[in-house]
């Protein structure tokens, strides 16, 4: 349903004339804007265009997931920060869900105590600011973990202290491809039993367990290829050489922080859609889905949760959207993320028309493709109701 | 065989038996407990975790707080190691905190700006004045206000560079909020518009603001503005801010006033047209009245993100009152009280963003009986 | 709406003219400085910036406004201290900036005069028993982003095939802090900095600077690029300065040396004879307000760095030529 328009559509003249008038200004501020850039640009002697980003950066990077030398370009560097602020939206958005999904269904327990921790927690975190939460939990990050000659061991092989958390890398050896494909299989087998099993559902009535077969074969089929070909994976752990440890897996205290901070403070958010998505349901349908026997795993399965994801997604993609852009936070604690390399960048080139354009680019195609994604699942949960 | 006169006069009349008192376990404190948190095994398992969480947690956070904390007014650092917290700190850095550098000869300045501040809050909170009245008491409080704290016509100017704390965080927050409420409006009703290139061009503006974080706006307005700008033509770094700030919030006002013109009928409108009504009239005096208090909790809700957000100029070098906390923190002669520092941040900011989403979620609830 | 706005910007026709005239017409001068570093610039306890580089400034207030007060501070982080000048933010900025081509050629800036030959050193915890830069392999670095420590850092590691990780942070004062609370090995900056920041650790003595200066950072105060009469103005006033100590002229004697010395070239700087001030569009008297108001660059240099200071940092190569090191006025004539 489309509203008429309130402002100018009292006839096609006005309106005509008044687009016109738009048009006129747009240009007038864009060619002013224009001839002013143009003019400073040239009277201080600042480039434009996007030739520096093939000339060699010079800057470290601390936290790279690929192979990255000073000797790189700054578009590589820029890419460096890309990849960052992607590996961080993507993991916040799945450790997000998953805490806010906990926080939700503890808010509406029955339980009273974890209710009320449940809404301190969530009455907490939403009235402070995130940047405050994130330099609290770089300073608990670095005051509370020892130097690496002092490390804290909870496991063999895993090490604890300041300058992150080292884990064993696991080194793939022959056969591991095998293992690859049987957790292939496995996946493939659980989808194909999920399927057999609603066409069963469907045609004959009948349910049979899916979700603990399918499990079951996600399970085991790796776990025998696993078994069959030796165990092919060999580990290598930290060693203590010199100032640092060397070899291993490691997470740097900022990406620990940055990822704690966004998680705790998105979960807060997300917790409460899930809330207001539950109690959305009316409790009648709870008490009649309970009248004709359906057990309490099942009640939430097929009678609360269809109806409460309808609520929940619309809001939760919001939420994404802010944590895949709150996630530019990362300059203020260390960690290098586009934003913060991009800052670097114009701080050695100054071409801030540039690197800014390009921060607002791949921000806006990140935040459309979370939208689309979650635009397709909510189309799909509306299909569920009908 | 009849029914004999002497029978009828034993009537059976039914006479319930008087109510069995409610079983121990299902009334009273105990009735609670077994409902609200031992109703089933698991859940007694989960009370029990929760308490040995509180247990842990509560009774060293009352003492590192209040017991063991040291609340002297000594004005350096107590050498004696401590085990609780410092507020000493606290009240050492609490001026540098509120104003910033203001000059101290000057503090009535600020200090009466607040309190103006806080009673037009108070009054806004207790419903007292009429809305007409609030709504332009709001829109002309910032000019005397800023009068008061910069100076100007009779009072001595303060540079604005010496401008911090909380004060600078409530203020761009505040003047954020009071410019772009009408940019949003316009935006909105633009975005509405048949015509399409006002549509257009209000999408464009609408959506690549909110598909941007704040610091990227910050950075454009601090960095990109001068160079846009005719030459010779200087905009001092806060005002680049501000300016930065009121196009972010306007943008997600705008999406907010959507919501709330979206909730008006069609009939309404029709209705209005056929007695003849001017679109801008039924604009104004029809759709907009309506659509603005059906969106006032989500004004609100903005208000505390807004508000939060200002946070974010600790990035482009302003010293707002997180800056300010994270500069004190850092002032050697104070090194080691981060905690203390962040915890009364914390403080702060929760009580007065606490606040303003429970008024919001007051006059939701209003909204909803009325 | 926004752009009915950028359009009412527009139309306010504004005349663009001399950063001198402006200054002039506003009557104070805008200068950006450090966030904090002691010696160079740092609010002191009122509130006031006190510093090397804040002097500098200041006798450039003296020389344009006749009142070295008449000038307001800009904090700036280092990422920002180029664009702030390159895009109007500041008249100018005084904030130990390393004088490279690129920045001279490409940034949209002017340098003006080297006021300190500096250089980057290594500080690293006394505990750890290295003694040598070239020892460091292995070590995480903190480093301030945006500045030439972070890009000569990266130099010296591939140069001596060293691996180190550099930790980049936004601010100097989160790079010295993360460096404080042991998240890096080495703190990397010029090594009067270094000098200067130690003195803010919780235990001075604790930390030491390694003997290797992996750089030459020659630091100079920066104008806009083009405005080749500010340019002049502010080059010539430090020129002065150091003319004023290999003369002999200090804020003390100035006045007595005006009217008193017979020496041409002392005549020439103190505008007793020629019009050197009027070269540069000021009044005759532009360096002796200056010297008076911050004292000639010795007087600079001990006020902040000498003996008598916490920092105690040796004069080195920043001594007069005539007495060893690079510190040469061009002649004011």
């Amino acid at each position: 349903m489309k509203l008429p328009v309130f402002l100018f559509s009292k006839s096609t003249m006005t309106t005509l004339t008044l687009q016109a008038a738009v048009i006129g200004i747009i240009f007038y501020a864009a060619h002013g804007l224009l001839v002013n850039t143009q003019a400073n640009l040239e009277a201080r002697n600042i480039a434009s265009g996007f030739g520096f980003l093939s000339l060699e950066s010079g800057m470290p990077i601390s936290n790279s997931l690929l192979p990255y030398s000073p000797a790189d370009s700054y578009g590589f560097a820029f890419f460096i920060g890309i990849i960052n602020t992607l590996y961080v939206a993507f993991l916040g958005i799945i450790l997000a869900t998953l805490l806010g999904i906990l926080i939700g269904v503890a808010r509406v327990s029955g339980n009273w105590l974890i209710s009320k921790l449940a809404e301190i927690y969530v009455e907490v975190l939403r009235n402070v600011p995130l940047l405050l939460v994130l330099f609290f939990t770089y300073s608990i990050a670095l005051a509370a973990l020892p130097i690496p000659k002092k490390s804290l061991m909870p496991f063999q092989g895993f090490f604890l202290n300041n300058r992150g958390i080292y884990l064993p890398r696991p080194i793939p050896e022959s056969g591991f491809l095998i293992v690859c494909l049987a957790v292939l299989t496995g996946i493939v087998a659980a989808f194909l039993i999920h399927w057999y099993a609603t066409r069963l559902h469907r045609e004959t009535g009948r349910i049979i367990p899916s979700f603990t077969i399918g499990v079951t074969a996600m399970v085991t089929i790796p776990a025998i290829a696993w078994w069959v070909t030796g165990g092919p994976l060999a580990w290598e752990f930290a060693v203590l050489k010199g100032f640092n440890f060397t070899g291993g897996l490691v997470i740097r205290p900022e990406f620990s922080a940055l990822m704690t901070g966004l998680v705790l403070y998105t979960a807060a958010f997300i917790g409460e859609n899930v809330r207001s998505g539950i109690q959305s349901v009316a409790t009648g349908q709870i008490n009649s889905s309970k009248a004709l026997g359906l057990p309490a795993g099942l009640t939430m399965r097929k009678v609360i949760l269809p109806q409460a994801l309808r609520v929940i997604i619309p809001a939760t993609t919001n939420d994404y959207t802010s944590l895949v852009k709150n996630s530019s936070l990362a300059v203020a604690i260390g960690y290098p993320d586009m934003v913060s390399i991009g800052g670097t960048i114009i701080g050695q080139n100054d071409q801030a028309i540039e690197v800014i354009a390009m921060w607002m680019g791949v921000y806006m195609t990140i935040n459309l493709i979370v939208s689309i994604i979650m635009n397709w699942l909510n189309a799909r949960v509306q299909h569920i109701g009908r | 065989m009849t029914i004999s006169p002497d029978a009828s006069k034993e009537l059976h009349v039914f006479k319930p038996m008087p109510d069995l008192p409610a079983p121990l376990e299902s009334v009273g404190i105990i009735g609670w407990l077994k409902g609200n948190l031992f109703s089933s095994k698991i859940n007694s398992l989960l009370t029990f975790a929760a308490l040995l969480f509180l247990w842990k947690a509560v009774p060293p956070l009352i003492s590192w707080t209040i017991i063991d904390a040291t609340w002297s007014l000594s004005s350096t650092p107590d050498p004696t190691p401590k085990t609780g917290a410092c507020w000493t700190f606290i009240f050492v850095k609490f001026r540098v905190l509120m104003v910033g550098l203001y000059p101290q000869e000057l503090l009535w300045r600020p200090i009466l700006a607040f309190v103006i501040f806080g009673v037009v809050c108070v009054l806004t909170a207790l419903r007292r004045l009429q809305t007409r009245l609030l709504i332009a008491l709001w829109f002309f409080l910032p000019l005397p206000l800023f009068f008061l704290i910069n100076g100007g016509i009779g009072l001595e100017i303060v540079e604005q560079s010496l401008w911090g704390g909380l004060m600078l965080s409530t203020g761009l927050a505040a003047i954020g909020i009071i410019m772009s409420i009408p940019l949003g409006i316009l935006l909105a009703l633009g975005r509405r518009s048949n015509m399409v290139i006002v549509k257009s061009l209000c999408i464009g503006i609408i959506e690549s603001i909110r598909g941007v974080p704040l610091i990227t706006i910050l950075f454009m307005a601090s960095v990109m503005l001068p160079i846009f700008l005719p030459r010779g033509m200087n905009i001092n770094n806060l005002l680049r801010v501000q300016i930065g700030i009121i196009l972010f919030s306007s943008a997600y006002i705008a999406e907010v006033v959507r919501g709330g013109l979206q909730a008006i009928s069609q009939g309404q409108i029709e209705a209005a047209a056929s007695i003849g009504l001017k679109n801008w009239t039924i604009t104004y005096f029809i759709v907009l009245p309506q659509a603005l208090r059906h969106v006032i909790p989500s004004l609100i809700g903005r208000c505390v993100a807004l508000f939060k957000d200002t946070s974010l100029v600790i990035i482009v070098g302003l010293l707002d009152f997180l800056g300010m906390i994270k500069a004190s923190a850092q002032d050697p002669e104070w090194l080691g009280y981060d905690a203390e520092a962040y915890v009364f941040c914390a403080l702060i900011y929760w009580i007065i963003c606490f606040s303003m989403s429970q008024y919001g979620k007051s006059i939701e609830h209003r909204n909803q009986w009325s | 709406m926004v752009i009915t706005a950028l359009s009412f910007i527009m139309m306010v026709s504004t005349v663009w003219s001399g950063t001198l005239e402006d200054i002039q017409k506003k009557g104070f001068l805008t200068c950006g400085i450090s966030e904090g570093v002691p010696g160079f610039s740092i609010p002191d306890s009122t509130g006031q910036w006190k510093g090397f580089d804040v002097d500098m400034a200041r006798a450039v207030a003296a020389a344009v406004l006749s009142d070295p007060q008449k000038i307001k501070f800009v904090s700036l982080a280092s990422k920002q201290k180029i664009i702030a000048v390159s895009s109007g933010q500041v008249d100018l900025t005084s904030r130990t900036t390393t004088w490279t081509l690129k920045r001279d050629a490409k940034q949209g800036v002017d340098f003006t005069k080297i006021v300190f030959y500096d250089g980057q050193g290594f500080m690293i915890s006394k505990s750890l028993g290295v003694d040598s830069a070239t020892k460091i392999d292995g070590a995480t670095v903190c480093v301030t982003a945006g500045t030439t420590s972070e890009l000569n850092l990266a130099d010296f590691a591939r140069a001596n095939g060293l691996k180190i990780e550099a930790l980049v942070f936004d601010g100097k004062k989160e790079a010295l802090n993360a460096y404080a609370t042991g998240r890096c090995d080495c703190f990397t900056t010029d090594v009067s900095q270094l000098a200067s920041l130690r003195t803010t650790l919780a235990k001075p003595e604790d930390h030491q600077i390694m003997p290797e200066v992996i750089s030459k950072e020659p630091l100079a105060p920066l104008v806009r690029h083009g405005d080749n009469q500010w340019k002049d103005i502010v080059t010539w006033v430090i020129n002065g300065l150091i003319a004023a100590e290999e003369n002999g002229i200090t804020a003390a004697n100035v006045l007595e040396k005006k009217e008193t010395s017979n020496n041409p070239v002392v005549q020439r700087m103190l505008g007793k004879s020629g019009d050197t001030g009027s070269y540069l569009g000021l009044d005759a008297d532009w360096l002796v307000r200056a010297i008076q108001a911050v004292g000639n660059y010795g007087e600079i240099y001990d006020r902040h760095f000498g003996p008598s200071t916490k920092l105690n940092i040796p004069r080195g190569v920043n001594k007069l030529w005539t007495q060893g090191g690079l510190q040469y006025a061009l002649p004011i004539r």
